[in-house]
């Protein structure tokens, strides 16, 4: 193991973070949606909100990343590997937020609700001007929990062949027959991420500011 | 592009004999992975401020590294240092040690619930250390730890599929392979996504029962 292999890996850990870093964000905005379409009144928005969090929550992510990759050029979409992985990712971390969410909406103070209405908002204002705000202040920690296993997660989008840390690891362990120390690198620095996301967690939570009460 | 499901069906035995290799795993892997995490609790719940922190560590490590990555480590980096495993005893103790460490934080927080009056009044009334965890401990805390030890038995349930990464002949490498034999690559795999739905779906039911029976237990 030499500094040239551990440099690689760091190099790789870049794309990681960086899939990781953009799945987390277009998850929460697909997850504020399927939270709408939940609470909405209308059957057939409700009813795909539904079923798409209970099958993205209830199929291993391994097996929705091949499903994509196969699916897509099968209907003649043919993607780059960063695109396949971002949205495999994105939509699975989607309906992982958007069960944690689910507590945020309805732990959000009726009197609130009825103000804004008092206010002259409409429904769909309130909703994003009142409600979303809200329950992402209260899910906050639940957000860095899940970048954490997104992180983590992320570590399978090497079967759709994107070079990111495992894969790199993958690759080099192959070509110099050292996996141990390779694989014992990658995780380490994976660890090393992580301890940073959760110290960058626990500092933005305490910088929020606090819950409105009604 | 027409998709056809029958020379999938068709293998219907094999990939019944692959799902039966996933339950195998995963309920070998579960009860492992929570009888060794309730000793990693219960370690470092009584043994002192040392080995509370030694456990720490190794808790910590495997919490923050992906599941991937430290069977890729056992299963590739093993054998360098003499540890040459089958693929499915690597996947078994792989799966087992990951969990662990997920059980060691359910059961942690489980005994951090149970007021510590309690366990002071067993001690006045004479329990032993052990007569503690099993009478006022474990009751008090089970509750509590049911609805994460449930949810965690489902996240393993889909760690499993990556089992196949290492050559494991459980349910996503045998439908896999059925489907490069077949060339039929989105049938297969669509087959291997519901099969592995109606499982979670289904161990999230009996989850759902197991906690309405614990919480009505003892009630008139």
């Amino acid at each position: 193991m030499t500094w040239t292999l551990f440099e690689l890996l760091l190099q790789a850990s870049l794309m990681t973070i960086l899939v990781s870093a953009v799945s987390i964000l277009a998850g929460l905005a697909i997850a504020i949606v399927l939270s709408a379409m939940r609470m909405s009144g209308n059957a057939a928005l409700k009813g795909f909100a539904v079923v798409f969090i209970s099958f993205f929550r209830g199929v291993p992510l391994l097996v929705q990343l091949l499903l994509i990759f196969n699916l897509l050029p099968s209907l003649g979409i043919t993607l780059p590997s960063l695109a396949t992985a971002l949205i495999g990712l994105s939509l699975c971390t989607a309906a992982y937020q958007a069960e944690n969410l689910r507590g945020g909406f309805e732990g959000v103070a009726p009197g609130l609700i009825e103000s804004a209405e008092m206010a002259g908002f409409t429904r769909a204002q309130s909703f994003f001007w009142i409600r979303t705000p809200i329950a992402l202040r209260m899910t906050f920690p639940a957000l860095v929990n899940e970048a954490i296993l997104i992180l983590k997660a992320s570590s399978l989008v090497s079967v759709v062949g994107l070079i990111e840390l495992t894969k790199m690891a993958q690759n080099l362990a192959a070509s110099t027959y050292q996996p141990l120390p390779i694989f014992a690198s990658a995780g380490l620095i994976y660890l090393a991420i992580n301890v940073v996301v959760a110290f960058l967690g626990r500092r933005a939570e305490r910088a929020l500011p606090g819950l409105p009460s009604a | 592009m027409s998709f056809d499901f029958a020379v999938i069906l068709a293998r219907g035995p094999q990939i019944l004999a692959g799902l039966g290799v996933t339950i195998l795993i995963w309920i070998a892997g579960t009860l492992l992975a929570a009888a060794l995490g309730f000793l990693v609790a219960t370690a470092r719940r009584f043994g002192g401020r040392f080995v509370d922190l030694a456990l720490s560590l190794p808790v910590e490590i495997l919490r923050g590294t992906p599941f991937l990555v430290q069977i890729f480590l056992l299963y590739f980096g093993g054998p360098y240092i003499g540890l040459r495993l089958d693929p499915i005893p690597a996947g078994l103790i792989g799966l087992s040690v990951y969990g662990a460490a997920y059980y060691a934080e359910i059961f942690r927080a489980g005994y951090q619930s149970v007021p510590t009056g309690h366990v002071e009044a067993a001690a006045c009334a004479g329990f032993s250390r052990g007569q503690t965890i099993r009478f006022i401990l474990l009751p008090e805390m089970a509750l509590l730890v049911l609805p994460p030890a449930m949810n965690m038995a489902v996240i393993l349930l889909k760690e499993t599929a990556l089992l196949s990464l290492i050559t494991v002949p459980e349910m996503t490498m045998t439908v896999s392979a059925i489907g490069s034999q077949q060339y039929a690559f989105v049938e297969s795999l669509v087959v291997l996504a519901l099969v592995y739905w109606a499982l979670v779906e289904l161990a999230n039911l009996l989850g759902r029962l197991a906690e309405r029976r614990l919480s009505t237990f003892g009630t008139p």
